[in-house]
């Protein structure tokens, strides 16, 4: 338990550190051109690699399952632009029928 | 004064619709978070950290069985973009440093790319506006979802396991545009299936960071 409030309070720290950064520091020496691409290109790899694992992570192997399904559904409504609601929603339903069904 | 109240107001009805797809969300990380972390470290996370890849992010992490160091790490990096965000924000937030951080502490993705109006300047009211709702149904569906929860039943049942892929991917559809970014998501991917088997859980998210910094010597 003793880590989850770790967690709460060191990511509240940090997020407004992020946030702040900027605002705060402008007229001070901005970031490197190469370090600003960097930061820019994290959350696109980090986000891609958390759909991998928790699409087909189970414990310490990849496994295929209802979940796949759901994330399928996903990508098509975005791709077809239905909101977020719909999207997120949708690919829960998605995936209790088919664990439902097999 | 006057017309920063018609551009929060402006901003308010621009936020509802994200208020309310938030809402949706942030009740399924109340569900979700609820087994692991009780039921108020998630509302505390979610009034102080009010940002749903790190909430999920770090969640993640901690569902599969990784440490606090990993789980913090992993949604550190993800919000590292705040920092790009901040850093542009800047220069339109005028004011003394204490006007400008209540606006920074604003910033989330969606006020954000909304209050930017498009020649590298930014509307602050506006984005705080856009936010507001966002924040309120952050919070509410935060503690709904962990007080509604424990009656659903199992979570897997209900598909609930599949939000935290889901919702990653819609922010990710937002986030990866253009040649460079799209690398940086697919080597990301890459890394992370292949060392998901072969190391503990939250070092393939954290190792997925490579895949910035090699897609970075890419030209735009």
């Amino acid at each position: 338990m003793t880590g989850v409030w770790v967690t709460v309070a060191v990511l509240a720290l940090a997020t407004a550190v992020l946030r702040l950064a900027g605002p705060l520091t402008v007229g001070g020496r901005p970031l490197p051109a190469r370090a600003l691409i960097i930061v820019e290109l994290l959350a696109s790899a980090l986000l891609a690699a958390l759909v991998m694992v928790e699409t087909f992570g189970k414990g310490r192997s990849l496994t295929l399952d209802a979940r796949a399904l759901g994330v399928a559904f996903a990508a098509v409504a975005l791709w077809r632009r239905a909101p977020m609601t719909v999207v997120v929603v949708g690919a829960a339903v998605v995936t209790a029928v088919a664990r439902l069904l097999t | 004064m006057e017309a920063a109240r018609e551009r929060r107001r402006a901003g308010i009805r621009r936020g509802l619709p994200f208020g309310i797809a938030v809402f949706a969300i942030s009740l399924s990380f109340g569900v979700l978070a609820r087994p692991l972390m009780g039921s108020l470290a998630p509302i505390v996370m979610s009034i102080f950290v009010f940002s749903g890849s790190a909430q999920f992010g770090a969640l993640a992490v901690l569902t599969a069985g990784g440490s606090t160091g990993a789980a913090i790490a992993a949604a550190v990096l993800l919000n590292a973009r705040y920092l790009a965000m901040g850093l542009a924000l800047a220069p339109s937030l005028l004011g003394r440093p204490l006007s400008r951080a209540a606006f920074a502490l604003t910033t989330v993705d969606a006020s954000w790319a909304a209050a930017s109006r498009g020649d590298g300047t930014f509307d602050p009211w506006y984005m705080v506006g856009v936010s507001i709702p966002q924040y309120t149904g952050w919070v509410l569906g935060t503690i709904v979802g962990v007080f509604v929860g424990p009656r659903l039943g199992d979570p897997n049942a209900l598909g609930l396991d599949a939000l935290f892929p889901a919702f990653f991917v819609a922010l990710l559809f937002e986030e990866a545009r253009g040649r460079r970014r799209l690398a940086a998501a697919g080597g990301g991917a890459g890394i992370a299936l292949v060392l998901t088997p072969l190391v503990p859980a939250g070092l393939p998210i954290l190792a997925a960071a490579a895949a910035a910094v090699a897609a970075s010597r890419m030209r735009s």
